[in-house]
């Protein structure tokens, strides 16, 4: 009886294990280069990262319009922009979603909202839904702090703006400005991947 | 070697016996028009992730604003139903938010007459919890997992009944 147990527990565990082998990422990693686009943002031009002439570096997020948690984030993304942007590290926000399957994510809509909101920064659009998955954008709101380098731009920081969606008086860390900060400074990001609940993206 | 790898394993062993015997105790219950709604943080959650015995759990991460989640909540509900007597028991887990339950869950668990047991998630920060229930969940939903005191799989993806059926029986008969 107790060998079998056993038996059952080791099993268990090369079950357990062999999930945890199984690695379904993709997209950007930390230290990848992410490429380049150009995206029409709210007001019809193109925009690119390489129009950024005097940019150090980037705060990629995808976010929309529908998505409660992208809603709770709005003021605090613009809060970001007006913080970062004069120190080199502009907003650049990119909805992913396809309007056929999420008509609140239109292009029209999104011109609407910026327009309300007073957005200071780009809002592309992801026509055709080609850029997010380079990425590895798996919802909204999805964080990519990217570093300007001669190499190109590299993947900082992956994942949330902070650890409270729901409350911005109890964020206890802000690990979208704390990263900012430690890339202004030339210091190591202090954490360089989070999660968070988000709406899934739909393509 | 082996005696420590045995220690392992029977504390393993216990760990989950003893997370079977928690008592569930949700931080809040909500309550109205007749639906009452049990709130977890994910400390009081985390039980129902690792319960030991010979049902298997079909756990569905869920919310009223979420559109894919809505559209595949029916094909858990048939699940439930065509299976509630072979030991398999859907919790549908709602990710609204906390001052959304009454003006939104409440009246859509009504409206839908859903008929699994439908529980409400309300942790904010969920960086230090998402990969306490799956270390591949990136954090969107729909996401599900289905598991028994065998066998354990994690889904970020919408399912037809036919999928979610075949997930099920596969994992059934482990």
């Amino acid at each position: 009886m107790k060998t079998l147990k056993i038996t059952t527990m080791i099993v268990l565990v090369c079950i357990m294990s062999a999930f945890t082998l199984i690695k379904t990422d993709s997209g950007y990693q930390i230290g990848d280069i992410a490429t380049d686009f150009s995206l029409k943002n709210v007001n019809t031009k193109k925009v690119s990262l390489a129009d950024f002439k005097t940019a150090k570096g980037f705060i990629v997020i995808f976010t929309c319009n529908h998505c409660p948690y992208a809603k709770a984030y709005e003021d605090r993304i613009i809060a970001l922009d007006k913080k970062y942007q004069k120190l080199g590290y502009p907003v650049i926000a990119i909805n992913p979603n396809n309007p056929a399957i999420q008509p609140d994510d239109s292009f029209d809509l999104m011109q609407k909202r910026a327009k309300e909101k007073g957005y200071t920064f780009p809002y592309l659009f992801d026509e055709g839904q080609k850029i997010y998955p380079q990425f590895g954008a798996t919802k909204t709101p999805h964080v990519y702090i990217l570093e300007k380098t001669k190499a190109g731009n590299v993947v900082k920081y992956i994942g949330a703006i902070d650890d409270n969606y729901s409350d911005e008086k109890a964020v206890k860390t802000k690990y979208v400005e704390n990263a900012v900060d430690a890339l202004l400074k030339w210091e190591e990001v202090p954490v360089k991947t989070t999660k968070a609940i988000g709406c899934s993206i739909k393509a | 070697m082996k005696r420590s790898v045995i220690l392992l394993l029977l504390t393993g062993f216990l760990s989950f016996a003893q997370d079977n015997n928690k008592e569930l105790k949700p931080i809040k219950t909500y309550e109205r028009e007749g639906v009452k709604i049990a709130s977890f943080d994910f400390n009081s959650f985390e039980p129902i992730l690792h319960k030991n015995d010979d049902t298997t759990y079909v756990i569905n991460f869920w919310a009223t604003w979420c559109l894919p989640c809505v559209k595949e909540l029916p094909y858990f509900e048939q699940l439930n139903k065509k299976y509630e007597n072979q030991n398999v028991k859907v919790i549908l887990v709602s990710m609204d938010m906390p001052k959304k339950v009454e003006n939104s869950l409440i009246p859509f668990v009504k409206k839908k007459k859903l008929q699994s047991e439908v529980i409400h998630l309300d942790d904010p920060d969920a960086n230090a919890w998402i990969e306490k229930v799956d270390k591949n969940w990136s954090g969107s939903i729909p996401a599900t997992i289905i598991y028994n005191s065998k066998t354990r799989k994690f889904y970020e993806s919408s399912f037809t009944f036919e999928e979610l059926e075949k997930e099920l029986i596969t994992i059934i008969n482990n």
